[in-house]
């Protein structure tokens, strides 16, 4: 099987606080990934290194490799603004921008990149909005209505539409569906599910049973270590680490 | 449900319900207090002298009945230009340098230094200015009295324009930044757009306030009887106008030192009004 995403040996730290321990991990390309533990136990710090989103906190720090494909992501020269490109990101909460409007939220990441192309603008922006399940709701206010105008569930939809559009090879989702009702939440699991068809996807999720309905293998991570990592299917039956049991079955987190 | 009853509160809940709503009232009055006992008077005195040779007359000599302050509404509104084009680029740069780039040293350097600039007396910058533009040219000039006003405005909208980027937040930062989008242009594009109605507020409130600032002026723009809008020669303004004019010991003078008084304060007002109007309408709906 091809591998989406190589991580070996990484650490990170907050300040001199210690969040990740030695992470090596094979995520499979073109498939979804989820990320479980309880809080605190470094998910988000994970995903957040993929991307290098993990730097932009003032005084946190990467330590290890990351091969995405094959871009070498921490490597000499590599600039994070180009490894960002390459990987999108969802985040817990939507954050559309408040003062664009639908359409230049979506187009976001190519107009501030320097595409001026009217006809290829509108091409991406349809057709990123109906990878994202959004399209039939918003097609008519396109320009009229501001992003921060939709429901929370659309905002979030949105939010994936403009990951999207930059055409990334992976997309990363830290927690997506947290914020949302249980309907919102049913979609952006569809969507997950339909995605995973083109993109390498990596959801952190705090629901066992959202990881267990959309991704196909899972890796449980506890106090900033890797437990364990094997198909969501093993994971839940007959995992192979007392931990992972315990947490699965409720025992504590 | 049953509704809450109002019958079981104390006598002495009510009691110290009616004293908070009346301290608080009270407070509300005694701050607005002066603010409409000096619109009431100056629209009082200044109404009787509004006509429409107020606006298009230069001042008369000296026991002469009649003639306007045209030079000076003029000058004034030059001067503002030249000390707008000197103070928002500088003030706004300043304010992103700070909240964007700013938690070290450099930024604590800058934001000490408008705090103190905002602490210094208008009259010790208007000195400043004379120094830096009136020396070096030679005589008084527009420009000088630009210079000294621009000064001004540095300090506050720096101060204001940081306030306001740093309530952005850090959620949309990431979101830009996370799309590959490189730091400047998430700073110009995104943070500064979002913000965009909270930094003109605070390019208004450094305008309003330094348009009717008169002691930075008498050793720079200097005043002027006559017409000027050249940058490089002694220019009338309104404050200086009225200063003169208000130690006049004729009437009619006196009369015109009011009325100017009532036009600048409409021309602060009108101006933010607006600008604000303007800034608001090119906004999208259902933006926060």
């Amino acid at each position: 099987m091809e591998i989406g995403i190589h991580v070996h040996d990484l650490n990170a730290w907050f300040g001199k606080t210690q969040a990740l321990y030695n992470i090596a991990l094979e995520i499979p390309a073109k498939h979804t990934t989820a990320i479980i533990g309880p809080s605190g136990c470094g998910k988000s710090t994970f995903v957040r290194c993929l991307n290098r989103m993990h730097e932009t906190v003032p005084q946190a720090t990467v330590k290890g490799k990351v091969t995405i494909a094959d871009l070498d992501v921490y490597g000499k020269g590599i600039s994070p603004v180009w490894i960002r490109r390459r990987v999108g990101m969802v985040f817990q909460k939507p954050n559309p921008f408040p003062t664009m409007s639908i359409y230049d939220n979506v187009a976001a990441g190519l107009k501030l990149n320097g595409v001026r192309n009217r006809r290829q603008l509108d091409e991406v922006v349809e057709r990123s909005l109906r990878s994202a399940a959004l399209w039939e709701e918003v097609k008519d206010i396109l320009k009229k209505k501001s992003g921060a105008s939709l429901s929370g569930g659309q905002q979030q939809r949105l939010c994936i539409a403009r990951a999207l559009a930059v055409e990334p090879d992976v997309l990363l989702m830290d927690e997506p569906a947290s914020a949302l009702d249980p309907i919102s939440t049913a979609k952006i699991e569809d969507l997950i599910f339909e995605l995973k068809e083109k993109y390498t996807v990596v959801i952190v999720t705090h629901n066992m049973q959202q990881a267990a309905r959309v991704a196909e293998y899972t890796a449980f991570f506890l106090m900033g270590n890797l437990v364990e990592f094997d198909k969501t299917e093993t994971m839940f039956t007959k995992p192979s680490d007392k931990k992972t049991e315990d947490y699965i079955t409720g025992r504590f987190g | 449900m049953p509704r809450p009853s109002t019958q079981n509160i104390s006598w002495r809940r009510r009691f110290v319900n009616f004293l908070a709503i009346a301290a608080v009232t009270g407070a509300t009055l005694v701050v607005m207090a002066p603010l409409i006992i000096i619109l009431g008077t100056i629209i009082v005195r200044g109404i009787g002298g509004l006509h429409w040779s107020f606006f298009t007359q230069i001042p008369k000599p000296t026991g002469e009945i009649g003639g306007g302050m045209a030079n000076a509404i003029a000058g004034s509104a030059m001067v503002l230009l030249v000390a707008s084009a000197i103070g928002i680029p500088l003030g706004v740069g300043a304010g992103i340098f700070v909240a964007e780039y700013g938690r070290n040293f450099y930024g604590n350097i800058v934001r000490f230094t408008a705090d103190v600039l905002n602490g210094i007396p208008s009259i010790v910058i208007g000195v400043t200015a004379y120094a830096l533009v009136v020396v070096t040219q030679g005589h008084f000039s527009l420009l000088a009295g630009g210079v000294a006003l621009g000064i001004m405005m540095i300090p506050t909208i720096c101060r204001t324009t940081e306030e306001v980027l740093l309530m952005v937040p850090q959620s949309i930062r990431e979101a830009a930044l996370g799309l590959g989008i490189p730091q400047w242009r998430t700073t110009l594009s995104v943070v500064v757009r979002t913000a965009t109605s909270g930094i003109v507020t605070s390019i208004m409130l450094a305008f309003a306030r330094v348009a009717g600032e008169t002691a930075p002026l008498m050793f720079t723009a200097l005043g002027n009887q006559f017409w000027n809008l050249n940058l490089n020669q002694p220019t009338a303004a309104l404050p200086l106008q009225i200063f003169t004019y208000s130690r006049s010991p004729y009437d009619d003078e006196i009369q015109l030192a009011w009325t100017g008084a009532l036009v600048l304060i409409a021309m602060i007002i009108g101006t933010v009004v607006l600008v604000k109007f303007a800034t608001s309408r090119g906004m999208m709906k259902g933006a926060r």
